[in-house]
């Protein structure tokens, strides 16, 4: 694989990633700490011939970058946690709608204001269910600067694979950390796109709307012959509105299992000297995940210096979780660490899918990073 | 010879979730007969709406439709029309959508003078969900959040397109379609935020407990509050306070309209301008 030295932050990789992935259009609204994304927007749009705006408000931000992604092109937008909560109901809409967006939300602390200047993994939950209603939430989770990039990059293809909007998720720590990152070059991403499908049969036959069970919605660009309709109501297979009892149904089913049905897509996870566990005793699991994973590591090379084998398993993608990876490992290790910017928002996702109700915990919620020696701590302190 | 709608139409959607007697589908044939007039190709239009019973005018007429979230036609329509600069982008919105929960937007648009034909059908009420106050309810009347009468005061909703920047701003009522169609051939001509306080009626929502309960006599009181902007003018101070000019009551064509201007910033960013500064807007403050 081809490589090429970025010097850079979280939040500038990101909006280089969506650069490079093949988006046209962004629009956003001022917030901390992810208003650098909007600023390297701000060229790298312009420069292409698309086009990046700040909106009047969060609202209009998350709506603006849809009707985009309705008009055909690739678009984000990019906040924290309390603009997802106000973008919650047209992230609703692009669910409904099947229209591909990818949201990158560099988290700080919550709830309401919170700290806005300060480091949280407080958002993992909201970006499970934003809004109300069924569906599935894809949401990916960078734990280093190359990853903003790689990950930003992966939701974009994403997003047109499964037709819905995907989160990445950044924390002020990582948006923020200046550095080097080895990236692929624009020309491995350039062939890496995998754009929509679209239907190019006759306008009377298209149906986007009427697919398998398990496949997203077939949405054809704006102005070029395919007229159409989007609607947050349930619709049928033209995207009219119904309230036909079976059409309703299905409808919502293929949301679901549009995702579910094909999470091996979706998975990805990063196993960190977990391959010489054996399941004897005194091997330590720690589940981290995000900028976090950085202490762990660190704190994973500590206690293996002093003869504790521990070792880290970091879901990339968040949701849907990677559960039956987790509960291999779950299985196998005895003495499990959750390590979170939050309190157990995953460790309750851990719990579910490991059936295991015995997980230590190192959470903390003041706005501070964990550092590795809190985690070697806490790994000797309990185990 | 009769205009034929049908190419314009879903039939497959008629009839209309529209009671009967509501001006909205009067608004609806003007509209299509503009389209017409102006021998636009339905495959470049995209019709916006948001929530309400005018959020259902997109998924009647056969164009690129999008039938949003409450309040947010403007928003959506903002980030289409970006990326079709050329295109013709309509919202559809009511009172309420454009003036309470969307009015935000509706503000912003007008400020960015943005090429959009955005079309408010004025009934001076929450039709769809059972006769709540709406940012028009005139004072005094009842409504079923407030059955004492309404306190709260009215936007003109001209005066705030007015002051938020349109460019093209005009008020006229369904109770005369040929004008209609006139004023909508205006807006989709114009290039730059297009504003249209479009007066209908909801004689089953609004009228039924205000005395109006006909079609006709919600009708009759639209006619009574609107007067051509001329006569408006002509009138005695005291009684401009309860009567509505209609027409064109603002048409600027020098300002610039906001993709138009966006070309400059990708102009500037690919090397083909060198700056952007004051000098380049006539208004510098």
């Amino acid at each position: 694989m081809a490589t090429r030295e970025v010097i850079s932050n979280g939040n500038e990789l990101s909006a280089l990633a969506a650069k490079d992935a093949g988006c046209k259009f962004f629009a956003g609204y001022p917030i901390t700490p992810s208003s650098e994304v909007m600023h390297e927007m701000s060229d790298l749009m312009p420069e292409i011939g698309g086009v990046c705006i700040q909106m009047e408000d969060e609202i209009a931000g998350v709506a603006a970058a849809i009707g985009a992604g309705m008009a055909g092109v690739r678009t984000m937008t990019a906040t924290s946690g309390p603009g997802i909560s106000l973008k919650a109901e047209n992230l609703g809409l692009a669910q409904m709608t099947e229209v591909p967006l990818v949201v990158v939300n560099v988290m700080r602390g919550g709830p309401s204001t919170g700290l806005p200047t300060r480091v949280s993994q407080g958002d993992v939950r909201q970006a499970k269910n934003p809004s109300h209603g069924d569906y599935r939430s894809i949401t990916l989770c960078a734990g280093s600067l190359a990853e903003c990039y790689t990950e930003t990059v992966r939701a974009f293809n994403l997003a047109d694979r499964f037709m819905q909007p995907v989160f990445v998720l950044l924390d002020e720590t990582i948006g923020h950390m200046h550095g080097k990152a080895m990236l692929p070059t624009e020309e491995e991403v350039a062939a890496g796109i995998v754009p929509r499908k679209t239907f190019d049969g006759a306008p009377e036959d298209y149906l986007p709307y009427e697919c398998e069970a398990d496949q997203p919605a077939v949405l054809n660009p704006m102005f070029k012959g395919y007229r159409y309709h989007f609607t947050g109501l349930h619709h049928d297979g033209k995207g009219f509105p119904t309230e036909e009892i079976e059409t309703c149904r299905k409808l919502i089913q293929r949301l679901e299992d549009k995702v579910m049905m094909h999470t091996d897509e979706l998975e990805l996870n990063e196993e960190f000297m977990l391959d010489d566990m054996t399941g004897a005793d005194g091997e330590v699991l720690i589940i981290a995940y995000g900028s976090v994973s950085l202490a762990a590591k660190e704190a994973i090379r500590h206690l293996r210096a002093a003869g504790i084998k521990a070792g880290l398993f970091r879901p990339i993608t968040l949701w849907p979780s990677p559960a039956e990876s987790i509960k291999k490992y779950t299985d196998l290790i005895k003495n499990v660490l959750c390590v979170e910017l939050n309190i157990r928002q995953y460790t309750e996702e851990i719990e579910r899918v490991s059936g295991r109700l015995d997980l230590e915990g190192l959470y903390k919620v003041n706005g501070r990073p964990i550092s590795p020696n809190e985690i070697v701590n806490k790994v000797k302190e309990v185990f | 010879m009769a205009f034929n709608y049908d190419k314009y139409l879903r039939l497959e959607k008629m009839p209309t979730l529209w009671c009967w007697g509501c001006g909205d589908g009067v608004i609806l044939k003007a509209f299509v007969r503009a389209i017409d007039k102006l021998n636009i190709n339905p495959d470049d239009v995209c019709v916006v709406s948001g929530i309400g019973c005018s959020g259902r005018f997109s998924s009647y007429v056969d164009f690129n439709t999008v039938h949003t979230t409450h309040g947010r036609t403007v928003a959506f329509a903002t980030g289409i029309k970006l990326m079709n600069p050329d295109k013709y982008v309509i919202c559809v919105a009511g009172d309420g959508d454009a003036l309470a929960i969307g009015g935000n937007h509706t503000i912003h648009g007008c400020r960015r003078n943005i090429d959009i034909t955005m079309i408010i059908i004025n009934n001076f009420i929450y039709g769809l969900t059972n006769s709540q106050t709406s940012p028009t309810t005139p004072q005094g009347m009842w409504t079923v959040s407030q059955k004492s009468g309404n306190i709260d005061p009215t936007f003109n909703a001209t005066d705030l397109a007015i002051a938020s920047g349109a460019s093209f701003v005009a008020r006229e009522t369904m109770l005369d379609p040929k004008k209609l169609e006139k004023v909508f051939v205006k807006a989709l001509e114009h290039r730059g935020f297009a504003f249209l306080d479009i007066m209908s009626n909801c004689h089953i929502n609004l009228g039924r407990k205000n005395k109006m309960a006909s079609a006709m006599e919600n009708l009759g009181w639209i006619d009574s509050i609107t007067t051509p902007l001329k006569k408006w003018e002509a009138l005695p101070e005291e009684e401009k306070l309860n009567v509505f000019p209609t027409g064109i009551l603002k048409e600027d064509k020098i300002v610039r309209e906001y993709c138009d201007m966006y070309q400059d910033v990708i102009d500037f960013h690919q090397g083909k301008r060198k700056t952007i500064t004051q000098d380049d807007f006539a208004k510098k403050i």
